[in-house]
């Protein structure tokens, strides 16, 4: 919308263009938004207007066949007098927060820093070696990380350590967070890694030679030349990995399903999805599971806000340098 | 600072640098590295700074082996052609950045800082942030980052090749101020044979990764030892073509189809009786005569001050400069007078100069 606007208004500034060359520039900016536009308006904005009306509703398995009735905000309020609403709030940030620093921006971090600092093409090697698990698919992946933390006497954690005197264990029982966090940080790092290494190695060399001219260790380089000149795709990690993560459920519900016991590893993805499609009965709630869904997206949309504007992405990103014809 | 280079050799597996480069430069001397682009010039620059390890040879600081000592401990600045300024960072930062990696104390870093940048003329902007800067501004704020730590040995990478032409004249003669003010030891690579001539004390002319001639400017200008250096040192470019030389009567003629000129016997006695030699004259030191040579006119090409002038001599083309107010046109029939004196002979085997070993 602004993007034709300003268009036309450039066009006005050099001559006074006819009314039919003015429609047939914001008609061209159209045209090209239009694709990227309807992908949204399909694939956003219609599910997420569907998806507010039915958590309005009581819409469930039990009343599917039969008229359903509108019930305004009860299945808000509802959720926010869940018994497990505050622990499933806890978990989802203690998740998203853990797995995002240690992992999806500071493990990608180190792991572009290391690969691109050692031989160049040991460093590719590595990096596709990182790329692997992404790339598995994602039951198999957990299921590996189940054989891995298996109880006794299972679990190849248990085979490494018993030669050292120490007892076999359920890991996954006893540490269910730390491998919640583990197999979704070694997925999650790969993505940092790669755009944290194009970056890197984007930065012209002579910087690297000055700076190391001036006086600079290894460690001081990285510090004040590779990280500000890297900042852009590390906002960008940052805010497209929240968003991600606070919608990403499907490893967890693989590896633990939430559990062991009541809602130990339950995130509010997990909860939305278990109340509506998938309850223990049978008995599918749609709209009580939507309102938890609608409020993760409205989460997403007010974070998203406030990303661009605390970090300014529109100081990033640059000006397109082609003009309007 | 002293530097000397010993063999000093790099090579990435078959790669080769720079191919065992010797030479010396005294203490407050400014040297040109000359070559075309990728003649190892810069190769060999930045195996001084300590950013490249030799293979073979050895650096020496006032005798002092630094092969393996780490760039920050060799007290070196260096300005890049494309300025290499920090650009997260404020001019002040940029330039003070040296002085903040050695834990310089803040006011006296602040005072150093603001010392250099006056010198330089940029005192009133360092709170800009270097995309704020014009071309000239940023090279300077480069050089002031090269200075501040006062450094016993300056590096340049063709620090001028991104400034318009007006602008590199002024820096030219700015660079060359400074360096005999302050006199630091300094290296200066290039690929602009004015900008070597016009600044050094003396000028190492490379050609892949060898050193082509180590001399000052008027030697290297007057007493090539070699036929490439005597092709890439002077502008308009030096005259070649290939003459016979024999002595007849005591008089040593260099001869080739439509050419014969007499030339004087000191040169003429080295390039005689070798068969087919190549001879070399400077467009400046051929002059349009009543009688000499005759040739005609194949193309004008107006230069302002002067024409350059390409005068077809049987299959032969010799360039020359001549007065613009002549109007010569093409096809127009001239004759040539050649100033032997200056003439050069080269072994078309060997490239070298048959006059000066």
């Amino acid at each position: 919308m602004a993007q034709t606007t300003v268009t036309s208004e450039a066009l006005v500034d050099r001559e006074p263009p006819s009314r039919w060359a003015q429609f047939r520039a914001t008609l061209g900016a159209w045209g090209f938004m239009a694709p990227a536009g309807v992908l949204v308006l399909v694939f956003f904005f219609i599910p997420v207007i569907i998806l507010f009306v039915v958590s309005m509703t009581d819409l469930s398995s039990s009343n599917f066949s039969e008229p359903w009735t509108f019930i305004g905000l009860e299945n808000y309020a509802r959720l926010f007098r869940d018994k497990f609403f505050p622990k499933i709030l806890t978990n989802t940030f203690r998740y998203v927060i853990l797995t995002l620093s240690f992992f999806n921006v500071g493990l990608a971090l180190v792991l572009a820093l290391l690969t691109t600092h050692i031989e160049r093409r040991a460093g590719f090697f590595f990096r596709m070696m990182w790329l692997l698990p992404r790339i598995t698919p994602s039951v198999v992946y957990i299921l590996m990380w189940r054989r891995i933390a298996h109880q006794p006497p299972f679990g190849i954690i248990n085979q490494l350590l018993s030669p050292f005197g120490v007892e076999p264990r359920y890991w996954l029982f006893e540490r269910p967070w730390l491998f919640v966090i583990l197999v979704n940080g070694f997925v999650g790092a790969s993505f940092g890694m790669i755009l944290f290494s194009s970056a890197i190695e984007a930065i012209p060399r002579d910087y690297i030679t000055a700076a190391k001219v001036d006086g600079a260790s290894t460690l001081q380089i990285i510090r004040d030349i590779t990280i500000p000149m890297i900042r852009w795709p590390l906002l960008f990690v940052t805010t497209y990995q929240t968003l991600s993560l606070l919608t990403s459920f499907e490893y967890i519900l693989l590896l633990t399903e939430g559990g062991p016991g009541l809602f130990t590893t339950e995130v509010w993805a997990l909860t939305a999805y278990k109340r509506a499609l998938k309850t223990y009965f049978g008995h599918n709630q749609w709209g009580y599971g939507a309102a938890w869904g609608f409020i993760l997206v409205f989460i997403g949309i007010v974070l998203a806000f406030v990303y661009l504007r605390v970090f300014r992405f529109n100081e990033l990103v640059q000006e397109p340098k082609i003009d309007v014809l | 600072m002293k530097v000397e280079l010993e063999n000093l050799t790099k090579r990435w597996g078959d790669v080769v640098g720079a191919d065992s480069i010797n030479l010396e430069i005294q203490d407050g001397e400014f040297v040109a590295f000359l070559g075309p682009s990728g003649c190892g010039k810069t190769t060999t620059l930045l195996m001084v700074a300590g950013i490249y390890k030799p293979t073979e040879g050895f650096i020496r600081f006032d005798e002092r082996i630094v092969n393996q000592m780490a760039p920050k401990d060799r007290n070196v600045g260096m300005v890049f052609q494309s300025y290499a300024l920090y650009p997260h960072m404020t001019v002040f930062q940029n330039i003070g950045y040296p002085l903040k990696l050695k834990k310089v104390p803040k006011e006296e870093m602040q005072k150093r800082v603001q010392r250099v940048a006056d010198m330089m003329g940029i005192g009133h902007l360092l709170d800009r942030k270097p995309a704020q800067l014009s071309g000239g501004q940023q090279q300077r704020v480069a050089l002031g980052r090269a200075l501040v730590k006062e450094p016993q040995l300056l590096l340049f990478d063709e620090p001028l090749s991104n400034l318009d032409a007006r602008l590199r004249l002024s820096m030219r003669s700015e660079i060359k101020r400074l360096q005999m003010e302050l006199g630091i030891t300094s290296i200066y690579v290039t690929h602009d044979q004015v900008e070597a001539m016009t600044m050094a004390d003396r000028i190492a002319v490379m050609k892949d990764g060898r050193l082509q001639a180590y001399a000052p400017p008027e030697e290297l200008y007057d007493q090539p030892r070699t036929l490439f250096v005597a092709g890439f040192v002077g502008n308009p470019p030096m005259n070649f073509m290939e003459v016979e030389v024999d002595r007849e009567n005591g008089d040593y003629h260099a001869r080739r189809e439509g050419f014969d000129v007499v030339v004087p016997p000191d040169r003429g006695e080295k390039a005689a009786g070798r068969g087919k030699v190549i001879l070399g004259i400077r467009p400046e030191d051929v002059t349009l005569a009543d009688e000499g040579v005759s040739g005609e006119i194949y193309v004008v090409e107006p230069l302002g001050r002067d024409d350059l002038i390409d005068v077809r001599i049987g299959d032969a083309h010799v360039h020359i400069l001549a007065d613009p107010t002549l109007r010569l046109k093409i096809g127009d029939n001239v004759k040539l007078k050649f100033n032997t004196h200056k003439v050069q002979f080269f072994d078309p085997a060997t490239e070298d100069s048959l006059l000066w070993t």
